[in-house]
C-alpha cells in the first residue's frame, strides 16, 4: 500500500510535485479535506485561506508548466501560527483583542514563505500572544493533541504541531520566546527548531518578548524543517535585531547522517530531578544511538540555569508589558464602551479588560511591577544579569563541545485542564527550553520515542552555538535516522488513527 | 498689593531650566521610511510602523542620528561612545504604541554649554547655560477635539487622530538649572533660545518655526526667598511659540511665584500654559505625584555606537557659531555694539545681511529695516520681513547711491511696495518717481530760476555761496522735488562761475 499523499514528507511532495505525479492544487486540496475531515476534533486551525491557497497553488502549477525554475517547497502546503501577518488575512494572536483584524501588510517570514511558493493553508490555534505552553490561553478554544485527544498539544504553538501531528499540514511556522516551537513538538512527536536569535526577521511576529521572540520552522522530519528553515531565515533591514550572515547550509547538515568526532554535551541541570522516568529512559536510549554513531557524550554543567526560570518571568512580562500596551481600541481591533459617554482612557480600559485573557493580565502586571521605578534594578536588571551569566555558561560549555543536549520537556503531554489552575507548574514545563531563548542560541526538538508509562511521544533537545543552527540539523538527522532505522518506521506513522467525519 | 517684577526680584532669587524640543527636518521619520512633509492631509504619511501597528518594528533614521550628533557639537557637548534607546511606557491615544521610543540614561550628546550675551545695566555680559544632555525621541501624533468651545479635550464631543506627526524625529536640548541670572532670567531664556535657534538654523538641521511647533521650548521656573539658599519648587511652562513669549513667560513665572509665596500660597510642580494674549500662564496637568514612565532599553533596537572618527569629520566640517559669524559682521560693518544687539533684538540681523549681500551698503540696509520699514511694520503689526523682501530693499538703496531716487522719493517707493504695487522699478514707473537726473531738463529749470532771481545769481558770482540756497530751492520746487538737490546746486554753482 503506498503511502497517503498527506503522510509523506514535505521533501518527499517536493519531489512528486517535482516530476508532476502530482499538482500543488492536489496537494492543498488533499490537506483541505484532511482539515475537514479531522479539525472539528482537533482544532488546530483558526482560519482557513482556502481561496488564497489554491489560487497560490494554481500559480505554482502554472510556472511549473512554464517550464520557471522553482524552489523546491514551491507548491507544499504550510500552516502558518496565528502570530505572524500575512496581508489581508485574520490574524488574531488567539486573543479577543484582535479579533477581526486584518493586517495590511505581510510579515518578512510570509513575504518570504511567498517568494518560494510554499502554500499557506492558514492560520493555526496559539496560546494567547504565545503566553502558555498548552493552547488552553487561547481566546478561541483548546487545540487537541493527536496522539491523545484529551491531552494538550504544547504551546503556545499547539495549533501548528497538532496540524503535523494530524497530517493536516507537512510545514508549519513557529515563534519561539521560550520553547513554544520545541515544547508542542516534543509533545506532539513532531520536529520543531528555534533558529539563533535574529537569523529569522520579526518583521510582522506580532512581538510577546521582542528580545526572547524568534519564528522558526516546524515540520514531521529534520529534514523537511531544514528545508523551511532556510526558506525563512536571512537577513532583513526591517528588522533592527536582523544578523546580517549568511544563512547556513541546513540541509546539507540534515543530509549528512554523520557524527563521527563529534562532541556532544549532557546538560547535566537539565534531568533528573522533577524529569518523568520514561522521558529520561527515552532519552538515554537516544543518547545510547548517538554514541553509536561515533559521537562522544560528555556531562556538561551549567550552574546558573537554575535562574533561568525566574528571569524569564521577569524579561519575558516586562517587555510584554510594554509590547501589548498598544491594543488600546484607537486604532484596530476589538472596541468596548463606545457609546458617546466615556472618554478615550475608559473605552482603552474597558476595551483591554474584556479583549485580554488572565495569562495575558497576570503577564502584564507581572511585568508593569518588574519594570516599576525603585523595582527596576531587583527585578528587571537582576534578570538581565542572569541572562548574561547564562550566556557565559553555554560559552564555557560549547568551547568543550558541540552541541549540547537536553530532554525538550520534564513530561510528555499531560491533560488539558490539568495544570490551567497552576500558572507555576505550566511555567516548570518550559525549564529546559528558556535557557536557549536566554542566550539567543539555537534549539531543536526531535522525537526520540514514546514514554513506556504512557505512550506518549518524547521529545530531545539539541542546542547549537549561535549562527551554528547547521549543527543541530546534522546531530538531529543522525539521529533520526538511527532511532528510525531502529524502530523501522518514522514516530509519526504509529500516531493512533484519528476519527474522520 | 500684588507684586511687581522688580519688587519680586528683589524678595526671590529665580533659578531657570530650559528644555527644547526640535523637530529634525529630516525627509522620513524616525523610525520608518514615511515622508515628514508639515501640512499634509490627515493620515496620509503613515505606515504600520509609525501607526505602531503589531508586528511592525522600527529601524533608526541613521541622517536624525547625524543631525544629534551634529547639534550635540555645536553645543559643545560630549558625543558619548555607546548610547541607547528607551521605552518610555504611558497610554495616550495620540501616542501608537502607547510608549514613545525616547532616550532615557543613555542619550547621545551629554556635557555641553552654550553662551549667550545679555546687555546689563553694567553692558554686555557674558552667562554661561550648561547643557545637560541632548537626546533622540519621537514625537507623538495630534489630537483634534470636536465640538467643544474650546478645542480642548474637556467639553468636546468626540476627537480625531492625526498620525502624520507620529515618529517624526525629535531632538530635546535639555540645560542644567541655570543660577545666578538674577533679574535677567527673562532675558537669558530668551536670549539661549534664540541663539539655540540660530545655531540649529546654521546647521540646517530644523526649520526652526517656533510658530509651527518645529521648535518649542518648556521653561522651567522656581524661585527662593533671598539668602536661604534653597531651590524653589518649579513649574514647567508649556505652550511658548515665539522668542518674545519665551521672556514673557519666564518673566510672568516668577511674578505670580513671588506672589503665590507672598500671600503664604505654596507653589505646585505642574505643568502650566503660557497665554499669548495676557502673558500669564495657566495651571495643567499636576506633577506633584511623579509619573512612572517604567523605562527599559528598547529590545527593537540595536545601541548606537558612534565611530569616533566619523564624529571627528563631523566636528571639524561644522559650519561658523552664529556668535563668530556676528562678531565678524560687526567688524567688517564697523557697527557699534549697541546698534549690533539692536538688529539681533529685532531680528533682522539675517535680512540685513541678506540685504547686503545683495550689494546694500551696511549702514543703509540696518537703517532701512530697523527704521522706515520696522516703523511701517508697527503700525501694521507684522514682522518687517513679511512686508518687503531683502531684495527689493537692496535695489532701492541702490537707485539712491546711483542718485535716481531721493531719500524722500525712495520712501515712497518703499511705501509702495509695502502696498503692494510691484517691484520698486514698477512703483517708480507707475508713481512717476523718477528722479530728474537730466542735466539739460534741470539747466532750463536753474535758468528759468537765475532769470527770476537775478540778484542773488549775482551776489553768488560774487562768492556768496550760501546764497544759492534761495535759486535751489526753487528749483527743487520748479521740478516737484523730483530733482537731486545735491545735483542742482552742482549744476548751478557751475553755471555761475563757482564751481
Amino acid at each position: 500500500m503506498s503511502t497517503p499523499i498527506i503522510h509523506q514528507t514535505a521533501a518527499e511532495m517536493s519531489a512528486d510535485l517535482a516530476s508532476g505525479s502530482v499538482t500543488a492544487v492536489e496537494l492543498a486540496t488533499a490537506h483541505y479535506d484532511r482539515i475537514a475531515a479531522v479539525d472539528s476534533d482537533v482544532h488546530a486551525f483558526l482560519h482557513l485561506d482556502r481561496e488564497g491557497a489554491l489560487a497560490q497553488a494554481a500559480s505554482v502549477d502554472a510556472s511549473r508548466k512554464a517550464g520557471e525554475k522553482l524552489h523546491p517547497l514551491a507548491g507544499v502546503p504550510l500552516a502558518l501560527k496565528d502570530v505572524l501577518t500575512q496581508k489581508g488575512i485574520p490574524t488574531t494572536c488567539g486573543s479577543k483583542m484582535l479579533e477581526g483584524w486584518r493586517p495590511p501588510y505581510d510579515s518578512t517570514v510570509v513575504a518570504n514563505l511567498k517568494k518560494a511558493g510554499v502554500v499557506i493553508l492558514g492560520k493555526t490555534n496559539m496560546d494567547e500572544f504565545a503566553m502558555g505552553s498548552s493552547t488552553e490561553n487561547s481566546a478561541y478554544g483548546t487545540t487537541h493533541n493527536p496522539w491523545d485527544l484529551s491531552r494538550i498539544p504544547g504551546g503556545s504553538g499547539g495549533g501548528s504541531s497538532a496540524a503535523l501531528a494530524a497530517f493536516e499540514a507537512p510545514l508549519a511556522i513557529g515563534t519561539d520566546t521560550g520553547g513554544s516551537i520545541r515544547q508542542p513538538a516534543a509533545v506532539t512527536g513532531t520536529v520543531g527548531v528555534k533558529p539563533t536569535y535574529g537569523s529569522v526577521s520579526r518583521y510582522g511576529l506580532v512581538a510577546f518578548s521582542s528580545s526572547l521572540d524568534q519564528a522558526g520552522p516546524c515540520a514531521r522530519t529534520v529534514l523537511d524543517t531544514a528545508m523551511l528553515h532556510e526558506v525563512i531565515a536571512g537577513y532583513d533591514a526591517k528588522d533592527s535585531t536582523s544578523i546580517n550572515a549568511p544563512v547556513g547550509k541546513m540541509v546539507e547538515a540534515a543530509k549528512k547522517l554523520d557524527i563521527k568526532g563529534m562532541k556532544i554535551g549532557v546538560v547535566k541541570e537539565l534531568s533528573g530531578e522533577g524529569y518523568q522516568a520514561g522521558v529520561l529512559t527515552r532519552f538515554n536510549e537516544a543518547l545510547d544511538a548517538l554514541v553509536s554513531a561515533g559521537a562522544e557524550i560528555v556531562e556538561v554543567s551549567t550552574p546558573s540555569f537554575e535562574y533561568a526560570l525566574a528571569a524569564y518571568y521577569l524579561i519575558a512580562p516586562s517587555e510584554a508589558s510594554s509590547n501589548l500596551a498598544r491594543f488600546d481600541s484607537m486604532r484596530y481591533g476589538i472596541r468596548i464602551g463606545d457609546d458617546g459617554s466615556r472618554s478615550a482612557e475608559a473605552v482603552m480600559n474597558m476595551t483591554r479588560e474584556v479583549g485580554f485573557g488572565k495569562e495575558v493580565k497576570r503577564r502584564i502586571i507581572l511585568g508593569a511591577y518588574a519594570l516599576s521605578s525603585g523595582y527596576y534594578d531587583a527585578y528587571y536588571g537582576s534578570a538581565q544579569k542572569v541572562r548574561t551569566l547564562i550566556k557565559r555558561d553555554y560559552e564555557a560549555a560549547f568551547a568543550k563541545v558541540d552541541v549540547l543536549v537536553s530532554p525538550t520537556c520534564p513530561t510528555t503531554a499531560f491533560k488539558i485542564g490539568e495544570k490551567s489552575d497552576d500558572p507555576l507548574a505550566m511555567y516548570l514545563n518550559d525549564v529546559a527550553t528558556i535557557p536557549v531563548n536566554l542566550a539567543g542560541i539555537g534549539g531543536m526538538s526531535l522525537p526520540c520515542g514514546l514514554a513506556p508509562e504512557d505512550g506518549l511521544p518524547v521529545g530531545f533537545q539539541i542546542m547549537s552555538p549561535a549562527l551554528k543552527d547547521e549543527l543541530m540539523y546534522q546531530v538531529g538527522g543522525t539521529l533520526e535516522a538511527a532511532l528510525q532505522s531502529k524502530w523501522g518506521a518514522p514516530l509519526y506513522a504509529s500516531a493512533p488513527e484519528l476519527a474522520v467525519k | 498689593m500684588a507684586l511687581t517684577y522688580d519688587q519680586a526680584i528683589e524678595l526671590y532669587e529665580p533659578t531657570l531650566g530650559l528644555e527644547v524640543h526640535v523637530e529634525l527636518n529630516t525627509n522620513s521619520k524616525m523610525f520608518c521610511g514615511c515622508a515628514t512633509e508639515f501640512g499634509a492631509s490627515p493620515n496620509t504619511q503613515t505606515c504600520p510602523v509609525c501607526l505602531g501597528l503589531p508586528g511592525s518594528l522600527p529601524v533608526v533614521n541613521a541622517k536624525a542620528i547625524e543631525s544629534s550628533i551634529r547639534i550635540g557639537l555645536a553645543l559643545n557637548c560630549s558625543i558619548t561612545p555607546f548610547s541607547r534607546f528607551a521605552r518610555k511606557n504611558y497610554f495616550y491615544p495620540d501616542m501608537p504604541k502607547n510608549f514613545q521610543t525616547s532616550q532615557y540614561d543613555e542619550p547621545i550628546c551629554v556635557n555641553g554649554y552654550l553662551d549667550v550675551t545679555i546687555d546689563t545695566d553694567e553692558g554686555p555680559k557674558v552667562f554661561r547655560v550648561e547643557i545637560e544632555r541632548v537626546h533622540m525621541e519621537e514625537d507623538t501624533g495630534k489630537s483634534l477635539h470636536v465640538g467643544g468651545a474650546t478645542g480642548r479635550i474637556h467639553g468636546a464631543e468626540h476627537s480625531l487622530l492625526d498620525y502624520n506627526r507620529a515618529g517624526i524625529p525629535l531632538v530635546e536640548i535639555v540645560t542644567r538649572i541655570v543660577p545666578g541670572t538674577e533679574k535677567y532670567a527673562p532675558e537669558v531664556a530668551r536670549a539661549y533660545v534664540a541663539e539655540l535657534r540660530d545655531i540649529l538654523r546654521s546647521l540646517g538641521v530644523s526649520d526652526v518655526k517656533m510658530e509651527q511647533g518645529s521648535l518649542r521650548c518648556d521653561a522651567n521656573v522656581s524661585i527662593s526667598p533671598r539668602g536661604t539658599g534653597v531651590l524653589g519648587t518649579r513649574s514647567e511652562t508649556k505652550n511658548v511659540n515665539s522668542l518674545r513669549s519665551v521672556e514673557r513667560a519666564v518673566r510672568g513665572e516668577i511674578i505670580r511665584q513671588a506672589n503665590r509665596l507672598q500671600t503664604g500660597e505654596r507653589i505646585v510642580q505642574e505643568t502650566r500654559h503660557f497665554q499669548e494674549e495676557s502673558g500669564e500662564t495657566r495651571s495643567g496637568r499636576s506633577k506633584e505625584q511623579a509619573e512612572d514612565y517604567r523605562y527599559f532599553p528598547e529590545p527593537d533596537l540595536l545601541p548606537i555606537v558612534a565611530d569616533p572618527a566619523w564624529v571627528q569629520e563631523l566636528k571639524s566640517a561644522l559650519p561658523e557659531k552664529p556668535s563668530v559669524h556676528r562678531k565678524k559682521l560687526q567688524e567688517a560693518w564697523g557697527v557699534p555694539d549697541k546698534e549690533m544687539s539692536a538688529m539681533v533684538n529685532a531680528e533682522l540681523l539675517d535680512t540685513v545681511e541678506e540685504t547686503v549681500r545683495l550689494g546694500a551698503e551696511p549702514t543703509k540696509a540696518r537703517s532701512w529695516w530697523l527704521g522706515e520699514i520696522s516703523r511701517l511694520a508697527n503700525e501694521k503689526a507684522v514682522a518687517p520681513t513679511s512686508l518687503i523682501q531683502p531684495s527689493e530693499v537692496a535695489e532701492v538703496i541702490a537707485l539712491i547711491a546711483a542718485g535716481e531716487l531721493t531719500d524722500k522719493l525712495a520712501r515712497q517707493v518703499v511705501e509702495g511696495v509695502i502696498n503692494g504695487e510691484g517691484t520698486p522699478a514698477a512703483v517708480i514707473e507707475k508713481r512717476g518717481l523718477k528722479v530728474v537726473s537730466d542735466d539739460s531738463a534741470l539747466m532750463v529749470a536753474i535758468e528759468a530760476a537765475i532769470a527770476s532771481q537775478p540778484e542773488t545769481a549775482e551776489r553768488v558770482r560774487a562768492g556768496n555761496i550760501p546764497a544759492a540756497g534761495a535759486i535751489i530751492g526753487a528749483v527743487m520746487k520748479a521740478t516737484g522735488g523730483q530733482a537731486d538737490a545735491a545735483k542742482v546746486r552742482e549744476l548751478l554753482l557751475k553755471h555761475l562761475g563757482q564751481g
